[in-house]
Protein backbone atom coordinates (compact mmCIF):
# COMPACT_ATOMS: atom_id res chain seq x y z
CA UNK A 1 0.00 0.00 0.00
CA UNK A 2 0.91 3.76 -0.42
CA UNK A 3 -1.06 5.76 1.41
CA UNK A 4 -2.20 9.42 0.14
CA UNK A 5 -1.37 12.18 2.82
CA UNK A 6 -4.00 14.55 2.98
CA UNK A 7 -3.88 17.64 5.33
CA UNK A 8 -6.78 19.58 6.37
CA UNK A 9 -5.78 23.63 7.24
CA UNK A 10 -7.60 26.92 7.46
CA UNK A 11 -5.47 29.15 9.21
CA UNK A 12 -8.11 30.47 11.29
CA UNK A 13 -9.29 28.13 14.41
CA UNK A 14 -12.70 27.05 14.96
CA UNK A 15 -13.80 26.44 11.25
CA UNK A 16 -14.47 22.70 11.58
CA UNK A 17 -11.26 21.20 10.74
CA UNK A 18 -11.15 18.48 13.55
CA UNK A 19 -14.78 17.54 12.66
CA UNK A 20 -13.76 17.32 8.84
CA UNK A 21 -10.96 15.15 9.87
CA UNK A 22 -12.96 12.71 11.89
CA UNK A 23 -15.35 12.84 9.47
CA UNK A 24 -13.70 12.24 5.85
CA UNK A 25 -11.54 9.10 7.55
CA UNK A 26 -14.75 8.08 9.02
CA UNK A 27 -16.80 7.89 5.94
CA UNK A 28 -12.80 6.63 3.58
CA UNK A 29 -13.11 3.41 6.42
CA UNK A 30 -16.63 3.15 5.82
CA UNK A 31 -16.35 2.52 2.01
CA UNK A 32 -13.72 -0.19 3.00
CA UNK A 33 -10.20 2.05 3.17
CA UNK A 34 -7.40 1.88 5.70
CA UNK A 35 -7.21 4.97 7.13
CA UNK A 36 -5.14 6.50 9.79
CA UNK A 37 -5.77 10.23 11.04
CA UNK A 38 -3.56 11.98 13.11
CA UNK A 39 -3.83 14.70 15.30
CA UNK A 40 -1.42 17.32 14.32
CA UNK A 41 -2.38 19.79 17.49
CA UNK A 42 -0.10 19.38 20.10
CA UNK A 43 -0.71 20.30 23.43
CA UNK A 44 -4.73 20.86 22.18
CA UNK A 45 -6.05 17.65 21.21
CA UNK A 46 -9.59 16.90 19.89
CA UNK A 47 -9.54 14.70 17.07
CA UNK A 48 -9.58 11.82 19.95
CA UNK A 49 -12.86 13.14 21.49
CA UNK A 50 -14.31 13.52 18.15
CA UNK A 51 -14.21 10.50 17.32
CA UNK A 52 -14.74 9.18 20.58
CA UNK A 53 -11.57 7.59 21.33
CA UNK A 54 -10.43 9.77 24.02
CA UNK A 55 -10.17 6.63 26.72
CA UNK A 56 -8.27 4.04 24.51
CA UNK A 57 -5.03 6.57 24.66
CA UNK A 58 -1.82 5.26 25.89
CA UNK A 59 0.75 6.42 23.59
CA UNK A 60 0.70 9.45 21.17
CA UNK A 61 2.24 11.32 18.70
CA UNK A 62 5.13 12.71 20.67
CA UNK A 63 6.05 9.06 21.62
CA UNK A 64 6.27 7.97 18.50
CA UNK A 65 8.38 11.00 17.37
CA UNK A 66 10.45 10.69 20.32
CA UNK A 67 10.68 6.73 20.06
CA UNK A 68 9.00 5.96 23.45
CA UNK A 69 7.15 3.63 21.78
CA UNK A 70 6.72 1.86 18.22
CA UNK A 71 4.44 3.49 15.71
CA UNK A 72 1.59 0.50 15.92
CA UNK A 73 1.24 0.76 19.47
CA UNK A 74 0.30 4.31 19.05
CA UNK A 75 -2.02 3.37 16.56
CA UNK A 76 -5.68 3.26 18.24
CA UNK A 77 -8.14 1.04 16.36
CA UNK A 78 -11.71 2.31 16.06
CA UNK A 79 -14.29 0.66 17.63
CA UNK A 80 -16.55 0.38 14.78
CA UNK A 81 -14.61 0.65 11.49
CA UNK A 82 -11.72 -2.16 11.98
CA UNK A 83 -9.74 -0.41 9.24
CA UNK A 84 -9.91 3.25 10.95
CA UNK A 85 -7.34 4.25 13.48
CA UNK A 86 -6.12 7.63 15.32
CA UNK A 87 -2.48 8.38 16.30
CA UNK A 88 -3.81 11.12 18.85
CA UNK A 89 -1.14 14.49 19.91
CA UNK A 90 0.17 14.95 22.94
CA UNK A 91 -1.45 17.00 25.27
CA UNK A 92 0.85 18.22 27.73
CA UNK A 93 3.66 19.16 25.55
CA UNK A 94 3.65 21.98 22.66
CA UNK A 95 4.42 21.87 18.70
CA UNK A 96 8.17 22.63 19.05
CA UNK A 97 8.34 19.31 19.82
CA UNK A 98 8.32 17.73 16.44
CA UNK A 99 9.37 19.44 13.39
CA UNK A 100 8.62 18.98 9.57
CA UNK A 101 11.15 16.31 9.28
CA UNK A 102 9.73 14.62 12.04
CA UNK A 103 5.96 14.37 10.12
CA UNK A 104 7.77 13.30 6.70
CA UNK A 105 9.80 10.47 8.07
CA UNK A 106 6.40 9.23 10.27
CA UNK A 107 4.15 9.25 7.46
CA UNK A 108 6.92 7.91 4.69
CA UNK A 109 6.72 4.50 7.63
CA UNK A 110 2.90 4.96 7.49
CA UNK A 111 2.69 5.42 3.98
CA UNK A 112 3.38 1.22 3.73
CA UNK A 113 0.41 0.60 5.74
CA UNK A 114 -2.48 2.26 4.93
CA UNK A 115 -4.22 3.36 1.88
CA UNK A 116 -4.81 7.09 3.60
CA UNK A 117 -3.20 9.72 6.07
CA UNK A 118 -5.60 12.23 7.30
CA UNK A 119 -3.97 15.21 8.95
CA UNK A 120 -5.37 17.46 11.16
CA UNK A 121 -3.49 20.63 11.17
CA UNK A 122 -3.85 23.05 14.16
CA UNK A 123 -4.99 26.49 13.58
CA UNK A 124 -2.49 29.24 12.73
CA UNK A 125 0.55 29.40 10.12
CA UNK A 126 3.17 28.55 12.52
CA UNK A 127 5.42 25.57 13.32
CA UNK A 128 1.89 23.25 14.14
CA UNK A 129 0.98 24.38 10.56
CA UNK A 130 4.03 23.24 8.95
CA UNK A 131 4.60 20.16 10.85
CA UNK A 132 0.96 19.28 9.33
CA UNK A 133 1.81 20.14 5.84
CA UNK A 134 5.00 18.70 5.66
CA UNK A 135 4.17 15.33 4.37
CA UNK A 136 0.95 16.79 2.46
CA UNK A 137 0.54 15.48 -0.90
CA UNK A 138 -2.77 17.48 -0.85
CA UNK A 139 -3.94 20.20 1.31
CA UNK A 140 -7.35 20.87 1.67
CA UNK A 141 -8.20 24.27 2.98
CA UNK A 142 -11.11 24.89 5.20
CA UNK A 143 -13.66 27.98 5.26
CA UNK A 144 -16.49 29.38 6.71
CA UNK A 145 -18.53 31.87 4.13
CA UNK A 146 -17.75 34.49 6.81
CA UNK A 147 -14.80 37.34 6.42
CA UNK A 148 -12.16 36.44 8.57
CA UNK A 149 -12.45 32.50 7.58
CA UNK A 150 -12.06 33.72 4.29
CA UNK A 151 -9.07 35.95 4.30
CA UNK A 152 -7.33 33.33 6.75
CA UNK A 153 -7.75 30.83 3.83
CA UNK A 154 -6.26 32.76 1.56
CA UNK A 155 -3.63 33.22 3.43
CA UNK A 156 -3.15 29.36 4.13
CA UNK A 157 -3.72 28.75 0.32
CA UNK A 158 -0.67 31.83 -0.74
CA UNK A 159 1.80 29.90 1.67
CA UNK A 160 1.05 26.66 0.34
CA UNK A 161 1.53 28.06 -3.52
CA UNK A 162 4.81 29.41 -2.39
CA UNK A 163 5.92 26.16 -0.52
CA UNK A 164 5.16 24.29 -3.90
CA UNK A 165 2.27 22.68 -2.05
CA UNK A 166 -0.38 24.04 -4.04
CA UNK A 167 -2.81 23.59 -5.69
CA UNK A 168 -5.32 23.05 -2.45
CA UNK A 169 -8.81 21.79 -2.90
CA UNK A 170 -11.52 24.22 -0.98
CA UNK A 171 -14.02 22.66 1.72
CA UNK A 172 -16.67 25.33 2.57
CA UNK A 173 -18.44 24.65 5.76
CA UNK A 174 -20.93 25.45 7.75
CA UNK A 175 -22.77 27.43 4.50
CA UNK A 176 -26.45 28.13 5.49
CA UNK A 177 -28.52 28.26 2.63
CA UNK A 178 -31.68 30.45 4.06
CA UNK A 179 -28.73 33.56 4.62
CA UNK A 180 -27.58 32.93 1.29
CA UNK A 181 -30.82 33.02 -0.26
CA UNK A 182 -31.36 36.21 2.13
CA UNK A 183 -28.26 37.82 0.92
CA UNK A 184 -26.70 37.24 3.93
CA UNK A 185 -23.92 35.21 3.54
CA UNK A 186 -21.36 34.96 1.11
CA UNK A 187 -22.29 32.30 -1.50
CA UNK A 188 -19.86 29.12 -2.59
CA UNK A 189 -19.71 31.39 -5.88
CA UNK A 190 -18.52 34.02 -4.20
CA UNK A 191 -16.26 32.41 -1.98
CA UNK A 192 -14.81 30.76 -4.85
CA UNK A 193 -14.47 33.78 -7.09
CA UNK A 194 -12.47 35.30 -4.08
CA UNK A 195 -9.80 32.73 -3.39
CA UNK A 196 -9.93 30.79 -6.91
CA UNK A 197 -8.89 27.51 -6.40
CA UNK A 198 -10.94 24.17 -6.90
CA UNK A 199 -13.81 23.15 -4.58
CA UNK A 200 -14.17 19.36 -2.62
CA UNK A 201 -17.12 20.00 -0.83
CA UNK A 202 -19.56 22.19 0.26
CA UNK A 203 -20.63 21.34 3.91
CA UNK A 204 -24.47 22.78 4.70
CA UNK A 205 -24.40 23.84 8.67
CA UNK A 206 -26.12 21.30 10.65
CA UNK A 207 -26.93 20.68 14.10
CA UNK A 208 -26.46 16.94 14.14
CA UNK A 209 -22.53 18.46 13.91
CA UNK A 210 -23.04 19.31 17.52
CA UNK A 211 -25.24 15.77 18.62
CA UNK A 212 -22.35 14.21 16.85
CA UNK A 213 -19.24 15.35 18.98
CA UNK A 214 -21.35 15.36 21.71
CA UNK A 215 -21.56 11.92 21.28
CA UNK A 216 -18.22 11.06 20.12
CA UNK A 217 -19.80 9.37 16.97
CA UNK A 218 -18.78 11.08 13.47
CA UNK A 219 -22.06 11.78 11.22
CA UNK A 220 -20.60 10.37 8.06
CA UNK A 221 -22.63 7.05 9.09
CA UNK A 222 -25.66 9.13 9.02
CA UNK A 223 -26.93 8.98 5.91
CA UNK A 224 -29.65 11.26 6.87
CA UNK A 225 -27.92 14.22 8.12
CA UNK A 226 -26.88 16.72 5.57
CA UNK A 227 -23.62 17.48 6.95
CA UNK A 228 -23.09 13.34 7.33
CA UNK A 229 -23.71 13.47 3.06
CA UNK A 230 -21.66 16.27 2.40
CA UNK A 231 -18.62 14.26 4.65
CA UNK A 232 -19.28 11.25 2.35
CA UNK A 233 -18.74 13.42 -0.65
CA UNK A 234 -15.55 14.38 -0.08
CA UNK A 235 -14.36 10.82 0.49
CA UNK A 236 -15.76 9.94 -2.82
CA UNK A 237 -14.19 12.64 -5.05
CA UNK A 238 -11.24 11.85 -2.88
CA UNK A 239 -11.14 8.62 -4.02
CA UNK A 240 -11.60 9.59 -7.37
CA UNK A 241 -15.45 9.39 -8.24
CA UNK A 242 -17.46 12.57 -10.12
CA UNK A 243 -19.64 13.60 -7.38
CA UNK A 244 -22.02 16.65 -8.43
CA UNK A 245 -21.98 19.41 -5.92
CA UNK A 246 -25.05 20.14 -4.49
CA UNK A 247 -27.34 22.68 -5.26
CA UNK A 248 -27.88 24.84 -2.08
CA UNK A 249 -29.29 27.75 -4.06
CA UNK A 250 -32.42 25.92 -5.02
CA UNK A 251 -35.52 28.03 -4.05
CA UNK A 252 -37.48 26.06 -1.80
CA UNK A 253 -41.06 24.81 -2.60
CA UNK A 254 -42.47 28.10 -0.89
CA UNK A 255 -40.50 30.28 -2.67
CA UNK A 256 -41.01 28.34 -5.94
CA UNK A 257 -45.09 28.56 -5.52
CA UNK A 258 -44.93 32.42 -5.64
CA UNK A 259 -42.79 31.86 -8.98
CA UNK A 260 -39.26 33.85 -7.98
CA UNK A 261 -36.13 33.46 -6.54
CA UNK B 1 -32.14 45.72 -7.45
CA UNK B 2 -34.36 44.36 -4.48
CA UNK B 3 -31.65 46.11 -2.12
CA UNK B 4 -31.96 49.31 -3.79
CA UNK B 5 -36.07 49.07 -3.60
CA UNK B 6 -35.60 48.25 0.29
CA UNK B 7 -32.66 50.72 0.40
CA UNK B 8 -30.46 48.20 2.44
CA UNK B 9 -27.83 47.16 0.92
CA UNK B 10 -26.84 42.79 1.22
CA UNK B 11 -24.69 41.90 3.79
CA UNK B 12 -22.73 39.43 1.64
CA UNK B 13 -22.69 41.76 -1.10
CA UNK B 14 -20.27 44.22 1.31
CA UNK B 15 -18.22 41.33 2.34
CA UNK B 16 -17.25 39.98 -0.95
CA UNK B 17 -16.59 43.67 -1.93
CA UNK B 18 -14.26 44.40 1.11
CA UNK B 19 -12.56 40.57 1.02
CA UNK B 20 -11.94 41.93 -2.61
CA UNK B 21 -9.59 44.84 -1.84
CA UNK B 22 -8.34 43.04 1.49
CA UNK B 23 -7.12 40.08 -0.43
CA UNK B 24 -5.39 42.26 -2.89
CA UNK B 25 -3.14 43.72 -0.04
CA UNK B 26 -2.91 40.67 1.63
CA UNK B 27 -1.83 38.92 -1.35
CA UNK B 28 0.90 41.98 -2.84
CA UNK B 29 1.72 42.79 1.12
CA UNK B 30 1.21 46.34 -0.12
CA UNK B 31 -0.50 48.62 1.87
CA UNK B 32 -3.55 50.76 -0.10
CA UNK B 33 -0.64 53.77 1.02
CA UNK B 34 1.33 52.26 -0.37
CA UNK B 35 -0.18 51.25 -3.62
CA UNK B 36 -1.24 55.09 -3.79
CA UNK B 37 2.97 55.90 -3.38
CA UNK B 38 3.44 53.63 -6.63
CA UNK B 39 1.45 55.28 -8.53
CA UNK B 40 2.57 58.84 -8.11
CA UNK B 41 6.11 57.25 -8.11
CA UNK B 42 4.66 55.56 -11.97
CA UNK B 43 3.07 58.99 -12.96
CA UNK B 44 6.40 61.12 -12.50
CA UNK B 45 8.76 58.82 -14.13
CA UNK B 46 6.42 58.21 -17.09
CA UNK B 47 5.80 62.14 -17.40
CA UNK B 48 9.91 62.53 -17.69
CA UNK B 49 9.65 60.94 -20.79
CA UNK B 50 6.29 61.68 -22.17
CA UNK B 51 3.62 64.11 -21.79
CA UNK B 52 0.60 62.71 -20.18
CA UNK B 53 -2.36 64.15 -18.36
CA UNK B 54 -2.07 62.54 -15.11
CA UNK B 55 -5.44 63.28 -14.08
CA UNK B 56 -6.44 60.93 -16.71
CA UNK B 57 -4.22 57.82 -15.57
CA UNK B 58 -5.78 54.77 -14.30
CA UNK B 59 -3.36 52.25 -12.58
CA UNK B 60 -5.35 49.22 -10.59
CA UNK B 61 -4.46 46.27 -9.40
CA UNK B 62 -6.58 43.07 -11.50
CA UNK B 63 -7.10 39.93 -9.99
CA UNK B 64 -6.81 36.92 -12.81
CA UNK B 65 -7.88 33.46 -10.80
CA UNK B 66 -5.11 34.16 -7.86
CA UNK B 67 -2.69 35.88 -9.79
CA UNK B 68 -2.12 39.93 -9.04
CA UNK B 69 -1.05 41.99 -11.67
CA UNK B 70 -0.68 45.89 -11.97
CA UNK B 71 -2.30 47.63 -15.10
CA UNK B 72 -2.11 50.56 -16.23
CA UNK B 73 -4.05 52.45 -18.45
CA UNK B 74 -1.92 55.85 -19.48
CA UNK B 75 -3.94 57.75 -22.31
CA UNK B 76 -0.87 59.67 -24.09
CA UNK B 77 -1.86 63.02 -24.79
CA UNK B 78 -1.09 63.62 -28.46
CA UNK B 79 2.20 64.90 -30.09
CA UNK B 80 2.16 64.77 -33.82
CA UNK B 81 0.25 68.32 -33.91
CA UNK B 82 3.66 70.07 -32.03
CA UNK B 83 5.26 68.29 -34.99
CA UNK B 84 3.31 68.72 -38.06
CA UNK B 85 3.81 72.81 -37.18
Amino acid sequence: MTAKVITVASGKGGVGKTTTVANIAVALAARGQKVTCIDGDIGLRNLDVVLGLENRIVYDLVDVIEGRCRLRQAMIRDKRLSELYLIPAAQTRDKTAVSPSDMVRLCDELRTEVDWIIIDSPAGIERGFKNAVAAADRVLVMTNPEVSAVRDADRVIGLLEADGKGPASLIINRLNPTMVKRGDMLSVEDVLDLLAIDLIGIVPEDENVIVASNKGQPLALDDKSKAGQAFQHIARRLLGEKVPFQDFNTPNVFQRLLGRK
Amino acid sequence: MMSFLFGRKKSANSAKERLQLVLIHDRTDLTPAELEALKDDLIATISRHIDIDPMAVRINMAQEGREQRLVADIPLKSATRKRTR
